[in-house]
């Protein structure tokens, strides 16, 4: 599978990786090698650049997110840089794999505090890695912001520390799909998802969500994690649904839309998917054909629309993403769209929470983490290209708009945008009231 | 005192010098190196000094850190209790599969031990309400307080696992030094001499078992509450794999190889991962090296090298 990268941190002495930005700054000779680098900053308090510690998923099941949103914060922290930086100081990137496994993760949060001694730690996907990891970067006093989508933030497991300023999470897309499905699509639904946690977010919020609109979720059918086809299951589903919801993530996912698709035939049920279920997958893939009428729902629409913002065009140029959000070094390499942009929100969540807080070093973590609990209103800008959001400080939990596209003529066309209000839900934790 | 222990001792002193001379990163990753070297020591006495080579210790460590972080969670039980609870139900765990287990013997051991585990983890999954999924449990800093030591401090859970470790090291140095230990080496080096001799080797079999998963609910249960975080990941054949490496590396049927082994592989993923991003090759390279030109693990060439008598 062609794996060019677009950008790589050895591209830019702005944003270089761990190991190059380990080289940089170890090296005494490669301070004369920068020196037009380090003028530019001149002006700063502190010329020392700030150092933000990038969790990567590199390997493990996560590696094909991990990849996309490495290439994504660099491409932020390349256009920071370009527009002087934080606090005119340069950032830079230190990068280190957790493997997507909790345990390296903990570690991982240990050894950007203790050993690459960076102001803070950032990119978290995999919600069991958060967990794993939130309680250290507490412990350690240093600020974790994750873009995980999952609704661990928000429900108050974490701490103060942890914070979620660049993706919404899973309850409240969840929450935000309901008014579409039922108004749209239809009133009986049969749900299939993973039986695990994430799966459960979606069991446990989405049929109240329904019920709120008028319909009803007619079945729950739960696929083990281990599962590898999936035939039996499709049985399960009663005759009078009206919708299939489905939210399925790993490798399995293909083989499960194509024995849909030969489970049904042409007599389908509508069919509604998240698109975590084919994300960095080319629609066009062989077997996907199914997928043609179906919906699905996008974080962030991978397809350049007829009424693309200007922000979504400067974001996809920067990142290197083309109009069908694949690589435009490689056509095949289709990019986590949905969801990546995430990194680039919370990377300019980061600067404009350092910069209301006079952010100089390690000293002033707590004032960042309230500067960035005061945001409130973030509108669509260039730094926001998603769309307009809404912080809250007390969960710490960002909210905003969704997408419901339509798959036609093999690519997602957005049929419905969420309204914030949509997906919000009431406060189930203030982090404000506890203590740092 | 004997040769042995003081030697032994002397690492644990030199442990505790460590608490006051590691920077602050070597510092925690000693601490964890520590806590799993317990499992590491675990596995050794089954593996190592038994000759029964199990695929599910995974599911022992899982059984003490859900054991502890269980009743934290849902009835804020105190660490020192929910400690021993983590103890016991590994204990427990330990005993049931090694009875049914231990009804083969090889292959077929290692694959009732793995399907075992395999199914403990599916249970963990399976059991999200209690358990928490695939997404685990965070054990609150708050509640990680025992008799007004905040074992979620650098210097308290260093000195915690200090005590974990030092504990699990002397423990499993007098069980080899012992009458029963000197049997479970027996069974391991001709299993039919040793029962025609009149040992009951499946009861000493089974010991060996529930010795193992005690040590390995000790690393678990400690891990859980040093570290703040219980997840089903733990509970993953890849955790069943690490301490056959841990000890492989270290040197199998050595007491000090488990240390040895744990410390070596994670500073080998932790150097390899800051010189490359292809660490997993190079870690698998040097596994294989080692494997070819040493082994007995770093413990079987000391022994070969230095101290014949090593236990």
């Amino acid at each position: 599978m062609p794996k060019t990268p677009i950008l790589r941190p050895e591209d830019t002495i702005h944003s270089p990786s761990r190991r190059a930005a380990l080289r940089t700054l170890g090296a005494g000779g490669a301070a004369a090698a920068t020196l037009p680098l380090w003028a530019r900053y001149a002006g700063a308090q502190s010329a020392a650049p700030i150092r933000l510690g990038f969790e990567m998923h590199a390997t493990g099941i996560g590696a094909a997110y991990g990849r996309w949103y490495e290439r994504t914060s660099i491409a932020a922290v390349k256009a920071i840089n370009a527009a002087g930086g934080i606090n005119g100081r340069e950032v830079v990137m230190v990068t280190e794999d957790d493997g997507t496994d909790p345990k390296r993760a903990a570690e991982v949060v240990e050894k950007f505090a203790t050993q690459h001694k960076v102001d803070l730690a950032f990119g978290t996907l995999f919600s069991n890695v958060v967990m794993a990891a939130a309680p250290r970067a507490g412990e350690l006093k240093m600020p974790y912001f994750v873009v995980s989508e999952g609704h661990h933030v928000a429900s108050g497991k974490l701490n103060r520390w942890t914070v979620q300023p660049g993706i919404t999470d899973v309850k409240s897309q969840v929450l935000a799909m309901a008014p579409f499905v039922a108004g749209n699509l239809g009133k009986k639904v049969t749900m299939i998802y993973p039986d695990y946690a994430f799966g459960y977010d979606h069991r446990d919020n989405f049929p109240p969500a329904m019920k709120a609109h008028g319909g009803e979720v007619i079945a729950q059918i739960a696929i083990p994690p281990t599962e590898t086809s999936f035939t039996k299951y499709f049985a399960k589903i009663p005759r009078e649904t009206e919708v299939i919801y489905h939210v399925l993530v790993g490798p399995a996912v293909l083989t499960f839309v194509k024995e849909m698709g030969e489970f049904f035939g042409p007599s389908r049920p509508e069919i509604f998917g998240f698109i975590d279920s084919i994300e960095a997958v080319d629609l066009n893939s062989p077997g996907l054909e199914f997928l043609e009428g179906t919906y699905f729902w996008e974080g962030n629409p991978r397809y350049a629309q007829k009424d693309q913002t200007a922000f979504d065009k400067a974001y996809r140029k920067a990142v290197g993403v083309d109009d069908n959000g694949a690589s435009v070094a490689d056509p095949k390499d289709v990019s986590t769209y949905a969801h990546m942009f995430g990194c680039w929100e919370t990377l300019y969540i980061i600067k404009q929470g350092m910069e209301a807080a006079g952010y100089k070093d390690a000293g002033d973590r707590q004032k960042l983490i309230e500067a960035v609990e005061e945001i409130g209103k973030i509108p669509a800008s260039d730094q926001h290209p998603q769309g307009d959001k809404v912080f809250n400080g007390k969960t710490h939990q960002v909210f905003g708009h969704q997408y419901v596209s339509k798959v036609a003529k093999g690519r997602l066309d957005v049929v419905h945008t969420s309204t914030i209000e949509d997906g919000m839900y009431p406060d189930e934790v203030d982090y404000t009231t506890q203590s740092f | 005192m004997r040769r042995d222990y003081l030697v032994h001792g002397a690492l644990l002193a030199a442990l505790l010098v460590a608490h006051f001379l590691l920077p602050a990163y070597h510092h925690g990753v000693m601490a964890r190196v520590m806590v799993l070297a317990c499992f590491a020591i675990g596995y050794n006495v089954l593996f190592g000094y038994t000759g029964l080579l199990s695929l599910g210790h995974a599911l022992f460590f899982a059984a003490g850190m859900y054991g502890a972080g269980m009743p934290m969670h849902l009835w804020g039980t105190g660490p020192g209790a929910a400690f021993a609870m983590g103890v016991l139900a590994a204990t427990l765990v330990a005993l049931v599969v090694g009875a049914l287990a231990l009804r083969t013997a090889g292959v077929a051991f290692m694959i009732v031990t793995l399907m075992f585990a395999q199914a403990g983890y599916l249970a963990l999954l399976l059991a999200s309400r209690w358990t928490g999924g695939d997404q685990g449990i965070v054990i609150a800093q708050a509640q990680r307080q025992l008799w007004s030591i905040d074992l979620s401090a650098e210097g308290p859970r260093y000195l915690a696992a200090l005590v974990l470790f030092g504990v699990c090291l002397i423990a499993s140095l007098a069980l080899m030094r012992s009458r029963r230990g000197r049997v479970l080496i027996a069974i391991r080096e001709n299993e039919e001499r040793a029962r025609l001799l009149g040992y009951d080797t499946f009861a000493m079999k089974l010991m060996a078992v529930t010795l193992s998963g005690t040590f390995a609910g000790v690393a678990g249960a400690g891990y859980g509450i040093l570290f703040g975080y219980v997840g089903a990941s733990f509970a993953t054949v890849q955790y069943s794999i690490y301490p056959l490496l841990w000890v492989l590396l270290g040197g199998a049927g050595t007491i000090l190889g488990p240390f040895l082994g744990t410390l070596f592989m994670y500073y080998l993923v932790d150097t390899a991962s800051d010189l490359t991003s292809a660490y997993l090759l190079v870690v698998g390279v040097v596994l294989i090296l080692l494997t070819l030109f040493a082994p007995g693990g770093i413990g079987g060439e000391l022994r070969r090298r230095l101290w014949r008598a090593m236990p």
